[in-house]
């Protein structure tokens, strides 16, 4: 493979926060929705062009590795998606008046620093800028959750921002702390925050502030993972700001923190002396998962469902990387991915099915099937998939977490089976609900594009059928490279 | 041997533990701004007599953005929030003074035990600094869970932002310190716009956060 001529984590980045540039000066929401995707798409291309030309060298702020790349190319794909998705979604909420042109140019400006963000985090070879760019994701969601400017939206922009707030703060608390036990060995400088530096040096380290320094990054950056207990916002976030925000945050951002969290976790992994950090991951993926599952039943607003079903599945991918080994890490891995498409999915149906029913309580809305067939069964789809059903992708990853979870702690999946099963309960009851029965609420036909909800949703039912061997053997390699 | 240098920069990392202290026990508005803005001074100076004692020189801007944001912009601003808006003056405590302190006390404890005991090896400056910055850390999560006024909450944060910045300056070298107060800065300038704008008391009558519960969408 040969190198390409110009540095293209320099143009990952450069590309979505030109675009905010430009977005946030253009009057026109047409165009703007326009182009906010054809930067979407070019950030892919670059993204996707790390896999047929030489990776550039990691420096002292950028690293692309084999570990990253996933979820890179994961992020990039979904954002580009949500892009398309987020062009139709808007123009109904310009129509109907809950959104101004002014508002408009924000979010559009606002979408691609989010992507920036994103991808800074995950590019980011520094434990210090790592932080500052999830802090600016943190930012920027903050702001599009309440750009309704209702009471609810108000609310839950707050509390989000308390407590992510506060999570970030005990992340920032942690990230000195490895700082601090990189000192002796490393140096003083910008060396002991660099991230290859420190996994090459690690073994070296002060184990028992090591141990100290996790415990915070995990609070902190759990917080953001939305793990239980620590879940607070999520629900509330995503149901109240625009439903490609609700996507986004499901399935990207919620990976990023994720990330942020496995990437300390290598460290400790790497020290003979610090704990093995699996068992706390492993507690708040458990917890999360039998929480979340019973909290199901209870949920009255269909964003606000799928939220707590968020909480539910990035609980296995913790539960999963917390066992560890290739087997449970290859199906984290597959999880999250198949995750992040699902659920993004469910979120542009239920963005169309809220918009044509103008409302998000699962009571007003029955018999989509019959009023609108596409959708409804899509819903259907994506709800059988999440839930984990054969012969979607999601029963496969799911499958795989169970059975290596019997292999070697037969006792932990006594709990994992039973908050799965009474989430699948919980969302076959809601979604049979909201599928079939006497038709409610408006028959309008929707003027929108199914195209990405299709196309998320067959990438998923392929998964399930047929994983394609390159991708295998490329993803048991990050397991193994994740340990 | 401790050098008078040492000693001050000691006396500044404890005093900040006492306003972190003082903020507790405030039951007016007015009352705890000010308090605050005596917690971002001490800040201040601590953060000075790093940048003196590190030979820092990129230190002193940290502590500029301390002195004049956070202990004169931030509470100016704030005041006139409160007069603006007609807020109520007295800050409702979800539990009374004297188990709030006691709990204080308890946190300190527990950080002095877990940050002395791990850091054995480090310096000692920089390791009775980061008992005392997670101590203010820990102080100020529990101001922000005993206040249920926004603009108590926001204090809250901001003394445990704080403590932060106590831990960063007092990690010898650590690159990028003036980047993450610069972000803070901007995430806290935003969270007050964002009380200014939003408009919490237009739309709720009140900064109480418990007001704003009532509006959840859960409730049928």
């Amino acid at each position: 493979m040969s190198p390409l001529p110009f540095n293209v984590e320099a143009v990952i980045l450069i590309i979505p926060i030109a675009a905010a540039a430009l977005l946030a000066f253009l009057p026109n929401y047409v165009m703007t929705a326009r182009l906010n995707v054809l930067a979407c798409f070019l950030t892919l291309v670059a993204v996707l062009s790390l896999f047929f030309f030489k990776r550039p060298e990691p420096g002292q702020y950028l690293l692309v590795d084999d570990l990253n790349i996933v979820f890179i190319a994961l992020n990039t794909f979904v954002g580009f998606t949500t892009s398309v998705f987020s062009a139709s979604y808007i123009a109904h909420e310009i129509e109907n008046g809950r959104l101004t042109p002014v508002n408009l140019r924000f979010y559009h400006a606002m979408y691609q620093v989010l992507m920036f963000a994103m991808s800074l985090a995950l590019i980011a070879n520094n434990i210090g800028l790592m932080w500052v760019a999830v802090e600016l994701a943190t930012l920027t969601t903050v702001l599009m959750v309440g750009i309704y400017r209702t009471h609810e939206a108000l609310e839950a922009a707050w509390k989000y921002f308390i407590l992510g707030s506060v999570g970030i703060a005990l992340a920032l608390f942690g990230t000195i702390l490895v700082y601090m036990a990189a000192l002796p060995v490393v140096g003083e400088g910008l060396d002991a925050m660099v991230w290859t530096v420190l996994i090459e040096h690690v073994a070296a380290f002060d184990p028992a502030l090591l141990n100290l320094a996790f415990v915070f990054l995990l609070l902190g950056y759990g917080t953001k993972v939305g793990l239980a207990p620590l879940h607070a916002w999520l629900p509330d976030a995503h149901a109240e700001g625009p439903t490609p925000i609700s996507a986004v945050l499901s399935g990207l951002l919620l990976n990023v923190a994720l990330y942020a969290v496995l990437r300390f976790k290598l460290l400790l992994a790497a020290n003979p002396e610090a704990i093995t950090p699996g068992p706390l991951m492993l507690t708040m993926g458990l917890t999360s998962v039998v929480f979340a599952a019973f909290m199901l039943y209870r949920r009255r607003d269909i964003k606000r469902l799928f939220a707590y079903s968020s909480i539910e599945h990035m609980g296995i991918i913790a539960f999963a990387f917390g066992m560890g080994g290739p087997l449970a890490n290859f199906a984290g891995l597959l999880h999250m991915t198949l995750h992040s498409l699902t659920k993004s999915a469910i979120f542009f149906a239920v963005g169309h099915v809220a918009q044509v029913k103008g409302t998000q309580k699962i009571a007003d809305i029955r018999g989509l099937t019959v009023t609108h067939p596409w959708l409804g069964w899509s819903l259907v789809v994506g709800v059988v998939a999440i839930a984990g059903l054969p012969p979607l992708g999601i029963f496969m990853s799911e499958f795989l977490v169970v059975s290596s979870t019997f292999a070697r702690e037969p006792l932990l999946a006594i709990p994992l089976v039973l908050g799965l099963l009474v989430a699948f309960g919980a969302l076959l009851l809601r979604v049979s609900g909201l599928a079939f029965g006497e038709p409610s609420g408006s028959t309008a036909p929707v003027q929108a594009s199914y195209v990405p909800m299709f196309a998320h949703l067959a990438l998923v039912l392929v998964a399930g059928v047929y994983l394609p061997p390159p991708l295998v053997a490329w993803f048991q390699h990050v397991a193994a490279v994740l340990g | 041997m401790h050098t008078f240098a040492f000693d001050f920069a000691h006396l500044l990392a404890g005093g900040l533990v006492l306003v972190s202290f003082m903020l507790l026990y405030q039951d007016r508005l007015y009352a705890l701004l000010n308090v605050f803005a005596l917690h971002a001074f001490v800040l201040a100076l601590s953060v000075a007599t790093q940048a003196f004692i590190q030979d820092a020189p990129h230190l002193y801007v940290t502590a500029a953005i301390a002195l004049v944001l956070k202990a004169i912009v931030i509470p100016v601003v704030l005041h006139r929030i409160i007069q603006r808006l007609g807020i109520h003056r007295e800050i409702e405590t979800v539990v009374g003074i004297g188990r709030t302190m006691l709990a204080g006390m308890a946190l300190v404890a527990l950080s002095m035990v877990v940050m002395l005991r791990v850091t054995a090896e480090a310096e000692p400056l920089a390791r009775e600094d980061l008992a005392f910055a997670l101590s203010v850390v820990l102080l100020g999560l529990l101001v922000m869970v005993t206040r249920r006024n926004a603009v108590g909450q926001v204090v809250g944060f901001m003394s445990l932002e704080n403590g932060l910045v106590l831990a960063a300056t007092g990690a010898k070298g650590m690159p990028l310190v003036v980047e993450i107060s610069v972000a803070f800065s901007i995430l806290i300038a935003l969270i007050v716009i964002g009380i200014f704008l939003f408009r919490i008391r237009e739309r709720f009558d009140t900064v109480d956060v418990q007001a704003l519960d009532r509006y959840r969408g859960e409730q049928p």
